[in-house]
């Protein structure tokens, strides 16, 4: 590993200083289980790691009618440990709960998983189907943005340098909705998404009739996918087989995967439909209680 | 392979073999007090880093190691022109085989061309290892690019660009004969394989294909040579003989072997990947360059690229029998890997295709083929997971088109003790009926299996194992301890079982007895851990020695009674006066009276033993497979194992799981990945995919002892066969539950997927 800088921030403004001062020099360090590793194989090589575990903003978080206000350093672990989190957002304990393995859970962190902007990030799908924002701070303030918005490439994000992400905030769960994430691996822990979808349903009140949808795609681009036209389309569309089919046939057609030693693209594409189809089904069920 | 001659009746009554003791280093390992390679830290100690190829076949034009070796803490720069030219490179491997030194040499490190991704080209030793590999980074090697050989099929095709213009064939079990230009061959026939086709009533014909498998163990390779005089070497490394690397590092060094003392740590797994040099000889020359101790460690990277995993290969099979279900004709061509160099596990994945079944027709043609991937390595039962799954897999089809009960089928023709086997000799006693029995006895077997996709394997497999040369000797204190020292490298739990041997041939106490692991300076000399030999060959050594210092302490209590040897007895840690039973000494009291007896009480022994015996496994799965994923779930899984007779059953048990988990490995997700140009894509433990704990059920396991008459105790070796049958019985489990054959492994999702999709369409 090469040889680098180490600064301990205790504060947001003291932490935005040092990122505007350093700018790509430097790298924020959550749990540091991507980071870390990057940096020991040599894909990454930052003059300064930042870390951000000393800053309490970002190791906060906050479950009321509003929904989820989430650190970015928040580790997994903390989240599936807190039995209203697990009651309020199953489909993202889902998430939390594949990343890694239980050490790194223990260490990971839910705003690292968004930032190392992985296709195949496991909370990122998640994120999206919930309607999570991104609030973003840096010199010249604080800004809000979508989730979807915040990948823009494998391992690169829309934040600029002189950024850092302070909290994920998630809204509080529609009355009659339901959410749920899926990923195929083909072992069963410890590996890394072949494809991933998750799918977030509103139910009209007697649960015949979907209101509204989305639908995310993991590890089937150069980022996740917000698939957002297979969602829209199942609005006011009974709650039966024969929608969820066609959402799932639209979320495959907006996928593109390569081809890589972890999968073909014609195996990639089927995943997703079939993945759809289970976590729709899987979401409606949620809603209906 | 030699004939087993007629040796005494064996042992049926024990008071130690057969029972479990608690392994002698279980608690240094679990304090985490036990001292493994990397634990190695001497004074002024520099550490070691390598330049790989990136390239798989390339001639190297020139390397400028100028500027790695002008940064700040580097010691020294080495590349292939800095070795030491061996003074006799091709050597007698046994069997009347010959080992190309050289080739095993320039696989360490690279001298004129680089023959796969991960070749090692240059190497540094510096103050710290951070330092090392930013100077690696600065060597600037300019290669001529060659046109990369990446498969089996590539390689044999005329024309093929050439890996190596002269070469010496392969040796591995048996000798392959020079054939093709990047392959050795090895052919065997016998009867008239072509006609007998031809009568017979039902014929398979399948074609099968598996990928490179990497042994996985846990501690990657690590060593450190320190130079304690101007010609004297000492390396302390992981390995499963130290002896092995001691004769390699003589060769290699040109130095007498007795000038070299290796030094094996506690390792920590090698399944037959650490019987061989690949950084000693970096950092013994670094040593000798820098005048201090070296030390080198692979990442799991570097292992995954630049060690020797099993094979990728291509099996053909054509299989006949005739309506009642006997076997008639056989006839294989196998293509497998060799790697870089030659000498991968062709000749016993060819000779344990088929045996375990009696066929009266057989042609078997086995090629060892070079190509621009790493020199293969054994890898637990070597050639034998690979060619069961073509044979055992082409087996079950056959007895499924002619109609027959598959156990039947295999009770058929099943080689039985006496029966012909293909080395030129009787079968010896071998439990092979009573296994087949046993499956279909067998709880698992009986049980109703439930619910859709779901389906039930079996398969049977065989292996050789190895005798070979174990040294051993005893010594007593005179508190009557025992120290049992041997050349055998503890993989497994064998200081114990060797330790209980010596208490069991002893009738002494367990507990009394302290085993260890020798250097090359403290036994004699003994064939690496491999082979499952062991238990099997070192604890015949450790039970000649104990027999020969019983014979020494009868003299020595024959003395206190003024008669002679002869006229005394042993037996339970009790000397007895033949004509006077109430004289008696025991053993302790013997230790206690050496000084004034004629000295210490020690005694060795040298053996080579040939009665091996063999092992045959069996195995029964229930899957369900995710039809719309692809995805193998294990919904049960049992093995079967005949073990001549278990010193330790709970180690036994242990070797059976541990080897039916890799076994699972093979047949659902592990591969070597390469792409196009032959780079290696998954060197990692992320995308090369073994087994988790969540992966695989719990293994129920039944031992049966058919004792081995080639052991005192009957043991066989027991480490290696249950690797062999889980690929086949898997690929039947996944037959039965969906009606789809996977003739390639792994059977990952993809392409279980891509089968269904072929046969039943999408």
């Amino acid at each position: 590993m090469h040889s680098f800088d180490f600064a301990t921030p205790t504060s947001v403004s003291d932490a935005v200083a040092i990122l505007a001062k350093e700018g790509s020099n430097a790298r924020l360090l959550a749990g540091g289980t991507d980071l870390l590793i990057g940096m020991r194989v040599g894909r990454a090589t930052p003059g300064l790691v930042v870390d951000a575990k000393q800053i309490p903003e970002l190791k906060q978080y906050k479950l009321d009618g509003n929904g989820l206000q989430l650190g970015s350093a928040v580790t997994c672990r903390t989240l599936y440990e807190d039995s209203a989190v697990v009651d309020a957002y199953p489909a993202l304990i889902e998430s939390a709960e594949l990343i890694g393995g239980m050490q790194t859970q223990g260490r990971a962190s839910i705003g690292g998983n968004l930032c190392n902007a992985a296709p195949s990030g496991d909370s990122i799908p998640t994120l999206i189907v919930l309607g999570a924002e991104a609030v973003v701070i840096g010199p010249n303030g604080q800004r809000n943005l979508a989730v979807e918005d915040v990948c823009v490439a494998p391992g690169k994000t829309s934040l600029a340098d002189n950024e850092l992400l302070l909290t994920i905030n998630i809204p509080a769960p529609a009355a009659n909705s339901g959410a749920c994430f899926q990923r195929f691996i083909p072992r069963n822990e410890m590996d890394i998404a072949i494809a991933s979808v998750a799918s977030s349903v509103v139910l009209s009140g007697d649960g015949s009739t979907f209101e509204s949808a989305r639908i995310a795609l993991g590890a089937v681009g150069p980022t996740p996918i917000f698939a957002q036209g297979a969602g829209d389309l199942l609005a006011g569309k009974p709650v039966n087989e024969a929608s969820i089919q066609e959402a799932a046939d639209a979320a495959e057609a907006v996928a593109t995967p390569i081809n890589d030693m972890r999968g073909t693209i014609e195996q990639r594409k089927h995943l997703i439909n079939v993945l759809t189809k289970r976590t729709l089904r899987e979401a409606v069920a949620r809603a209906k209680g | 392979m030699n004939a087993p001659t007629t040796p005494p009746p064996v042992k049926t009554e024990f008071d130690v073999v057969g029972t479990t003791p608690i392994r002698k280093d279980g608690e240094e390992k679990v304090t985490g007090a036990a001292l493994f390679g990397d634990d190695i830290h001497l004074p002024g100690m520099l550490h070691g880093a390598m330049l790989r190829s990136p390239h798989p076949h390339a001639r190297i034009v020139s390397i400028d190691t100028s500027k790695a070796a002008a940064l700040k803490g580097v010691r020294t720069v080495i590349t292939g022109a800095d070795m030491p030219t061996l003074s006799s490179t091709v050597v007698a491997a046994g069997e009347g085989g010959e080992v190309n030194m050289q080739d095993i040499a320039d696989n360490c490190i690279a001298r004129d061309k680089v023959f796969y991704d991960g070749h090692v080209v240059a190497a540094v030793a510096a103050d710290n290892k951070h330092i090392a590999e930013a100077a690696c980074a600065l060597i600037e090697v300019e290669y001529e690019l060659l046109e990369p050989v990446l498969n089996v099929h590539d390689a044999v095709a005329e024309g093929a660009p050439v890996l190596h213009e002269d070469y010496t064939p392969g040796a591995f079990l048996f000798p392959t004969q020079k054939a093709l230009p990047n392959a050795g061959r090895l052919f065997m026939e016998h009867g008239d394989v072509d006609a007998t086709f031809d009568a017979c009533d039902h014929v398979v014909e399948r074609e099968f294909t598996t990928k490179s498998v990497h042994q996985g163990y846990i501690e990657p390779h690590v060593t450190t040579a320190v130079w304690t005089g101007e010609d004297t070497l000492t390396i302390h490394t992981s390995t499963q003989g130290g002896f092995a690397i001691r004769d390699f590092m003589a060769s290699f060094m040109n130095m007498p072997m007795s000038k070299i003392k290796v030094v094996p740590m506690e390792i920590g797994g090698g399944f037959g990947g650490k019987d061989v040099v690949y950084l000693d000889s970096l950092a013994a020359v670094m040593a000798k360059r820098t005048g201090r101790p070296v030390k080198i460690f692979m990442s799991r990277s570097e292992v995954l690229r630049g060690t020797g995993p099993s094979p990728e290969t291509y099996i053909k099979v054509k299989i006949g029998c005739n309506n009642e279900g006997q076997l008639l004709a056989a006839d294989l061509y196998l293509l497998f890997e060799a790697g870089a160099y030659p000498g991968g596990p062709i000749a016993p994945g060819t000779m344990c295709a088929l045996t375990r079944y009696n066929i009266p027709n057989v042609r078997l043609d086995g090629y060892d083929v070079f190509l621009n991937k790493p020199k293969m390595k054994p890898y637990r039962a070597p050639g034998a997971t690979q060619a069961n799954f073509a044979a055992e897999s082409a087996i079950a089809d056959l007895a499924e088109m002619a109609g027959i009960d598959p156990i039947q089928f295999r009770l058929t023709n099943a080689l039985k003790p006496g029966d012909m086997m293909p080395m030129g000799f009787p079968c010896p006693p071998l439990g092979s009926i009573e296994m087949l029995n046993a499956i279909k006895n067998h709880p698992h077997y009986t049980a109703p299996l439930e619910g859709e996709n779901r389906g039930r394997g079996i398969s049977y497999a065989f292996w050789f194992g190895a005798g070979l040369a174990s040294c051993a000797e005893i010594r007593c204190n005179t508190d009557g301890t025992i120290n049992l020292t041997t050349g055998s490298a503890d993989l497994s739990g064998t200081r114990t079982t060797l330790g209980m041997q010596a208490a069991e041939e002893l009738g002494v106490d367990n507990d009394l007895i302290t085993t260890n692991v020798g250097d090359t300076d403290s036994v004699g000399y003994t064939f690496q851990s491999v082979g499952s030999r062991t238990t099997f060959a070192t604890g015949i050594a450790v039970i000649s020695a104990c027999r020969k210092l019983v014979e020494e302490m009868k003299k020595r209590a024959a003395m206190e009674w003024e008669v002679e040897g002869s006229e005394v007895d042993y037996a339970s840690g009790v000397f007895t006066l033949k004509s006077d039973s109430s004289k008696t000494l025991s053993f302790g009291e013997i230790c206690g009276k050496a000084d004034h007896t004629g000295g210490p009480l020690i005694a060795d022994a040298s053996e080579f033993p040939e009665g091996v015996g063999f092992q045959i496994a069996a195995n029964i799965v229930d899957v369900e497979v995710d039809v719309e994923t692809g995805k193998v779930d294990i919904l049960r899984y049992s093995t079967l194992q005949d073990v001549g007779k278990a010193v330790h059953p709970d180690f036994v048990e242990g070797q059976m799981q541990g080897g039916t988990v890799q076994g699972i490995g093979w047949a659902l997700n592990e591969e070597y990945f390469y792409d196009e140009k032959g780079t290696l894509r998954n060197p990692t433990l992320l995308d090369y995919r073994m087994p988790t704990s969540l992966d695989v059920p719990n293994i129920d396991c039944t031992i049966l002892e058919t004792p081995n008459p080639g052991h005192p105790y009957g043991v066989r070796g027991v480490g290696e066969v249950p690797i062999v049958p889980p690929p086949a019985a898997i690929r039947d489990a996944i037959k039965n539950a969906i009606g789809v054959s996977l003739n390639d492994l792994p059977m990952k999702p993809g392409n279980v997927l891509k089968a269904i999709w072929e046969q039943k369409g999408k």
